[in-house]
């Protein structure tokens, strides 16, 4: 058998001694502007996002620890303070693992299969990007509250939604939907199917193709569209706000407590607990940036076909 | 595995991929289905490994009926295009992948499956790349290593779907060749889907020439070539001259140029030969009249546009640079034109061919050539 000519694994052909091994120099300068020009834009750049993204920030900061360490800590140790803070990591408990089931259903759905009606299924699932949260919740009123559709028979059988758990678990649901489904349907639009008809062709059944094959090719866009649910999740007001209830100690998520210690005028408490949030958006955006820098080498391995 | 597809028929949205295909495929043999793009071939391919449900017909794989099984059941070896590896799996994991989603008392032990995986990276001749990931991996590697991944689970029938399509030329030959020899050594009924006739001619035993969801010929890599049963095989195999002449009793009748013909046909016909098939006689003889307009190299070939005088057809000459008559081909110079070997055909928009064409025999290569404005 001849053996067939491999060119990959030889070593590349040495460079030719006119390229040297010298320094770079940037000999490019026809196409880059003068300095000054250059430092005014960089330097306006840099203004602007200090002025509207590190100053807000680094002013929660330094308002919540304005009255001392003491102020500080005793804001977060109050107990309607820490039922928030449980209610908020509930509501993200049950809206993000089931927004990822359906997430990752409706990529499914639409990235790998054609069938009539896609279309309008892709513009569902942008649907709570496009409506303000009041009126979502204010929809989740209309069905589940006293006076809505399914009130009188949700009132017979004593099951609380509205003003409870359940309506803000809903609430949360609806509003970061879009985030894991719009992650994964460009990946996955973009991965095609080859793989998955691979695997079945090798003898592998629906759900290993989905194990094995499907799901470690998006893992990365998957996570990351968990950290982004998640973030929403945490900080969701609008929504939230309309079937909470605002009832202290029991149906108060970290933004709504926020909003009243700040209508009490209890500033240092507010932004206490908003420094509190606000951490939890700076390690998700870490996460995020980490993964994101991961993600695009997964991509562009993917890529190098 | 011998292979039998009866009036399989398959229709997307209004276009109709196979409008009937009728195929018999013997036992280890390989078979090239060749045709332009959206000529049905790859559907065809994807109907066999069941990967697309046929809506008419039946597909048998010896005696048994694999018209309505899974693609799982089938037990087909499939290569993609584009490899389909698992990236996220080393090269030994990608080829174990068969056999490691197998239940019950099937599933070899892990083992069993590494110790397959180093024969199969032996038989494709990568061996000692099985800790790669598909991405270190050249083109042509990425698509040995599907190639052994496909042979893992012992397959029925190996399908491959534009094997070399995303190969650059030179690697491209050599996988060809490679191919060849593989199937050769282990003798599993093969069937491959190409646009590239020199790629068909050269790798399979017999070629099925598709178009428009239709076999248009089905033979050997030589009666394809040399007895084109229609004029889109003609065509599609290698570029030709077409003119117009008329056949009567017997005779093939050009302009003044009288030929014995045993053709079924009567009346106007179309002539359809290759561009070497046209040769240059002496002023002397019977033949065509036509002035050469413009003449190029191209490798060892000279070729020659020309018109001919009766009608003002173009037509295609082709020679070997060592043939002494190019020394005749020169733009504005004057040449008599005999079709050697030829084909005929009904006049475009005639009654549709009934019989097979007479086609006396043929040789080598081929050119795009313009088509003929009769």
């Amino acid at each position: 058998m001849s053996q067939p000519r491999d060119h990959s694994l030889q070593d590349p052909p040495a460079l030719p001694p006119e390229f040297g091994t010298g320094p770079l120099v940037r000999k490019n300068s026809a196409i880059t502007e003068p300095a000054w020009v250059r430092w005014l834009l960089i330097g306006s750049a840099l203004g602007f996002l200090s002025l509207f993204l590190l100053l807000p920030l680094a002013s929660v900061f330094t308002e919540a620890l304005r009255d001392g360490w003491g102020t500080y800590v005793s804001a977060l140790r109050e107990p309607d303070a820490y039922s928030a803070v449980k209610l908020t990591l509930l509501a993200a408990a049950i809206a993000v693992p089931l927004n990822l089931v359906f997430g990752v259903a409706a990529a499914w759905c639409i990235a790998k299969f054609e069938f009539r009606g896609k279309q309008l299924l892709i513009s569902l699932i942008d649907l709570p990007f496009s409506v303000s949260p009041v009126v979502a919740g204010l929809v989740y009123v209309l069905i589940f509250g006293a006076h809505g559709w399914a009130g009188g028979w949700l009132a017979e059988h004593d099951i609380k939604i509205i003003f409870a758990v359940p309506g803000i678990a809903l609430a949360t649901i609806f509003v970061t939907f879009p985030f894991i489904a719009r992650e994964l349907i460009p990946l996955m639009q973009e991965q095609g199917t080859d793989d998955e008809q691979a695997a079945l062709t090798l003898g592998a059944g629906g759900f290993r193709t989905f194990w094995r094959v499907t799901l470690p090719n998006i893992k990365w866009g998957l996570l990351y569209g968990v950290l982004l649910c998640n973030a929403r999740a945490f900080g969701e007001f609008g929504a939230v706000s309309v079937v909470s209830g605002h009832i202290r100690g029991q149906t108060n998520t970290l933004p709504l407590h926020i909003e009243i210690l700040y209508n009490e005028y209890a500033f240092a408490a507010a932004f206490a607990v908003a420094s509190l949030l606000a951490a939890l958006a700076l390690v998700t955006l870490a996460l995020k940036t980490f993964l994101e820098w991961r993600y695009a080498d997964q991509l562009a391995a993917a890529r190098r076909h | 595995m011998e292979i039998s597809i009866r009036n399989v028929r398959k229709t997307f949205a209004a276009f109709p991929a196979l409008a009937g295909v009728d195929l018999d495929i013997a036992s280890g043999e390989l078979i090239a289905l060749l045709g332009p793009s959206g000529s049905g071939k790859t559907t065809l391919l994807r109907a066999l490994a069941g990967l697309e449900p046929i809506d008419a017909g039946q597909i048998k794989f010896g005696a048994n009926d694999a018209t309505h099984l899974s693609v799982q059941e089938r037990r087909v070896g499939f290569v993609f295009q584009h490899y389909a590896l698992f990236k996220h799996m080393t090269v030994e994991d990608n080829i174990g992948f068969g056999l490691s989603v197998r239940k019950g008392p099937d599933k070899p032990d892990k083992a069993a499956i590494r110790q397959r995986a180093q024969e199969l990276l032996e038989l494709v001749q990568l061996s000692g790349l099985g800790k790669r990931y598909p991405a270190q991996l050249s083109g042509g590697q990425k698509q040995r290593v599907a190639l052994a991944r496909a042979l893992a689970i012992e397959p029925r029938v190996l399908l491959l779907d534009e094997p070399f399509g995303a190969l650059d030329a030179k690697v491209r030959k050599d996988l060809r060749r490679w191919l060849r020899e593989l199937h050769d050594k282990t003798g599993v009924t093969t069937v491959f889907v190409t646009h590239d006739q020199e790629e068909a001619l050269e790798l399979a035993d017999r070629v099925v020439v598709m178009n428009r969801g239709r076999i248009e010929q089905v033979g050997t890599t030589a009666e394809v070539y040399e007895q084109p049963a229609t004029p889109f095989v003609f065509d599609f195999l290698g570029s030709v001259n077409r003119f117009r002449g008329e056949v009567q009793g017997g005779k093939l009748k050009i302009n003044g140029l009288s030929l014995n013909t045993d053709s079924p046909l009567s009346g106007a016909v179309e002539i359809y030969v290759r561009p070497h098939d046209l040769r240059i006689v002496e002023d002397s003889s019977p033949g065509l009249d036509a002035r050469v307009l413009s003449v190029q190299r191209t490798g060892p070939f000279v070729r020659a546009g020309a018109k001919l005088a009766h009608d003002g057809t173009r037509v295609d000459i082709e020679l070997s640079h060592l043939d002494p008559l190019t020394a005749a081909l020169v733009p504005g110079a004057q040449l008599r034109l005999l079709p050697a070997i030829y084909g005929l055909f009904p006049p475009e928009g005639g009654a549709p061919l009934k019989t097979l064409p007479d086609v006396v025999a043929n040789a080598v290569p081929e050119q795009r050539g313009d088509r003929a404005r009769a």
